[in-house]
């Protein structure tokens, strides 16, 4: 394959020619590099094992308009009409660019840093590049290899060692915010040293009606003995494809506790990694979603036990209606010497609709001794005789339906454990359930 | 006069197993009817189709309620409109508290009847006087819906229910079964309390210990599927003598 048709390749999912975008040599080698690995594979189809629920030959079909360099003054309203009633420091970025005027980065606590990627670019070229150096490493990954290809935007956080910070880190992605299709491919970089401990909240969002494609990569390292609550709120443009890779690094000790609360896109992905690398690390990787209509939701997780004592903890809950699709696929790596591991993986999903569809693929690959690993999934329907209760009171279908289904995603959203990040979702839910149609 | 229940001939089907096999019944405002049978009988599914279960097929007669073909209504329909089942096994709903439960229902089938939904404050009032009525503890209502009840628990929450829904036509499935003197007591004294003219209730029993506290006007014999003998309270005495055996025979 030529140099030419490579880059192609991934310039039709870029929504620019890569040569416009400029920056130092290492970063337009690495952008190169990208752009090959894609080249050869293309996007991901359901003939690989990790994507075989999800077909994105829909995000084939598009084409995708450049972002617009400036940020207009309708993408900043667009903006403002999606903001979270959340206070602390934000970092905004629209259809792939830093939105100042929607940020909130000055008075950042002791210890925080926060930016964007183009002004660590811009200011410490050489810090950018020891952070984005090994992000290359792409797992094989197509997402990736294209999130690499067309690197140049994303959020920069580092929590300075035994740092505690008191509010959640909002980092916002809109995707959608112009009329036409727009693709942007934010990477994130988060560092939390040794002993600090931070909430850190993702929200994708867009219009309902726009169309965008939304290839994040968020990458983050856990130091011995810290604290991460990592939330996503994925309420992206009803016509978003929203594929999101979350790579990350557990230290000794370190916690690190993620809860992606999927009900917007046309098709999310969400593609999460976590590593176990120190001895007595631990994760709790949850979820809940909640569909409707055409929409796709895929959630593949992996954990890496690969010390001693580790332990994992999973919770997945959807509910989906109409001609939606829910899935959960979770594969469990115990790395041998990885002795005392404690893993558990359970997955629900209840069906609204006789065309709604849902999957669950537990994976355990264990390798040590003394392990304990327990998985369990279940798809079923609302309890008929608990809403023909319901209804015998009075309560009308569509009311006891959405009681049913609250009281069921309210047992995943026990999980989550900072208040404030449940309350979030909570909130973005209790709008769900009124909108369930009778 | 229109009555408040007119059951002419009511054939119902269960998975395509024929088990009511006509029945005839009039409740009119004011009345208490018993009814009575053997294990198996209908007794339940007759409560069933009336309330609107699933699966519960009419396949023959009718029902009027108040003049109004019931089966053209849908469950909360006939709610809202003052039927009202106290099932035999109240249905756990975990993750739902009680509270709300009860505040929905309310407010759903006031705003049925055109009435202003309560709010939290009137809300709490109303369940305050309502359970010290019945004997009830706070607590029940902070727990899910029947989840962690104990029989008698789960039947006093069906006599709430139906006390604070105030219903026109209220049908009682084995409420009083697996109580305790107490709780019996309770329950009938709940029950009692509802007694009015423009009030109908079907209490569904197996034993005649509820009808020495709740004094029926009628009592009927439901055996494989029809009612084979109706009679005043008296029968209800003399069939905790014979027992129910010469109508399971005569059904079989
Ligand atoms: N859901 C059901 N599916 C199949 N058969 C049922 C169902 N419910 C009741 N039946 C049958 O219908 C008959 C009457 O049951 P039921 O109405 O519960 O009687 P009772 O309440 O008088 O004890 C029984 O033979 C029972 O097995
Ligand atoms: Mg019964």
């Amino acid at each position: 394959m030529s140099a030419t048709t490579t880059s192609m390749a991934a310039d039709r999912f870029l929504g620019a020619p890569l040569v416009a975008t400029g920056g130092p040599e290492w970063l337009r080698e690495l952008r190169g590099e990208g752009a090959r690995r894609f080249a050869a594979t293309g996007l991901p189809t359901p003939r690989l094992e990790a994507w075989k629920f999800t077909d994105l030959r829909g995000l084939g079909r598009l084409s995708f308009s450049p972002a617009q360099d400036a940020i207009d003054i309708q993408a900043v309203a667009v903006g403002r009409g999606l903001l979270l009633d959340i206070d602390g420091p934000r970092l905004m970025f629209i259809d792939g660019r830093f939105c100042a005027a929607l940020s909130r980065l000055e008075n950042l606590p002791a210890g925080v840093e926060m930016m964007p990627l183009s002004a660590l670019l811009a200011n410490e070229p050489g810090r950018a590049r020891a952070l984005l150096g090994e992000g290359l490493a792409d797992d094989g990954q197509p997402m990736v290899a294209l999130n690499a290809a067309g690197l140049e935007e994303g959020a920069v956080i580092r929590i300075g060692r035994g740092t505690r910070v008191e509010k959640p880190l909002v980092v916002v992605c809109i995707g959608g915010a112009s009329a036409e299709a727009t693709a942007s491919r934010p990477r994130h970089r988060i560092e939390v040293e040794d002993g600090a401990e931070v909430s850190i909240l993702e929200h994708h969002a867009g219009p309902v009606a726009a169309t965008a494609f939304m290839n994040q990569v968020t990458d983050i390292s856990v130091g011995a003995g810290a604290t991460v609550r990592h939330g996503v709120l994925q309420d992206a443009a009803g016509g978003a494809y929203d594929l999101s890779t979350v790579r990350v690094r557990v230290g000794r000790d370190a916690v690190y506790e993620s809860f992606t609360f999927a009900v917007g896109a046309r098709l999310f992905r969400n593609d999460a990694r976590v590593r176990l690398q120190g001895k007595g690390a631990s994760c709790r990787v949850s979820g809940a979603y909640l569909l409707r209509g055409e929409q796709h939701c895929d959630n593949a997780t992996v954990i890496e036990h690969e010390q001693p004592n580790t332990t994992s903890r999973e919770v997945f809950k959807g509910v989906v209606d109409g001609r939606a699709r829910g899935i959960f696929q979770g594969r469990i790596v115990v790395h041998p010497g990885a002795d005392k591991t404690d893993g558990h993986q359970m997955s629900k999903a209840i069906l609204l609709s006789s065309e709604a569809t849902a999957n669950a693929k537990p994976e355990l690959e264990i390798f040590a001794d003394d392990v304990k690993c327990s998985h369990g999934a279940t798809v079923g329907e609302l309890d008929r005789s608990a809403m023909f209760y319901l209804r015998s009171r009075g309560i009308p279908e569509a009311r006891a339906r959405g009681l049913l289904v609250e009281a069921f995603i309210a047992e995943a959203l026990e999980e989550i454990s900072d208040e404030r990040l449940r309350d979030v979702f909570v909130a973005r839910a209790a709008r769900w359930y009124e909108e369930v149609p009778s | 006069m229109t009555s408040l229940l007119d059951i002419r001939g009511l054939r119902v089907a269960v998975d395509g197993k024929q088990i009511l096999a006509g029945i005839d019944l009039r409740v009119e405002a004011g009345e208490v009817h018993a009814i009575m049978g053997p294990n198996g009988s209908g007794k339940s599914t007759l409560a069933y189709v009336l309330a609107g279960r699933e699966g519960y097929e009419p396949t023959g007669g009718e029902v009027l309620y108040r003049g109004k073909n019931l089966f053209d209504m849908s469950p909360e329909e006939r709610a809202a409109e003052g039927v009202f089942l106290a099932f035999q096994y109240p249905v756990e709903i975990p993750g739902v508290p009680n509270n709300t439960f009860l505040k929905e229902a309310v407010n759903a089938v006031r705003r049925y009847r055109g009435e202003d939904e309560l709010d939290a404050m009137q809300f709490i009032k109303l369940m305050r006087v309502k359970i010290k009525e019945l004997g009830i503890k706070d607590d029940m209502l902070k727990r899910a819906v029947n989840v962690g009840f104990s029989g008698g628990e789960k039947k006093r929450n069906e006599v709430l229910q139906m006390a604070v829904l105030e219903p026109r036509l209220a049908i009682l499935d084995e409420t009083d079964s697996g109580l305790d003197i107490d709780a019996l007591k309770a329950v009938a004294d709940g029950v009692n309390a509802l007694r009015s003219a423009e009030r109908g209730m079907l209490m569904i029993t197996h034993y005649q210990r509820l009808l020495d506290y709740i004094v029926p006007d009628h009592v009927h014999v439901l055996a494989g599927g029809r009612i084979v003998r109706s009679g005043d309270k008296n029968l209800a005495r003399e069939l905790e003598k014979t027992g129910y055996a010469e109508f399971t025979g005569a059904a079989a």
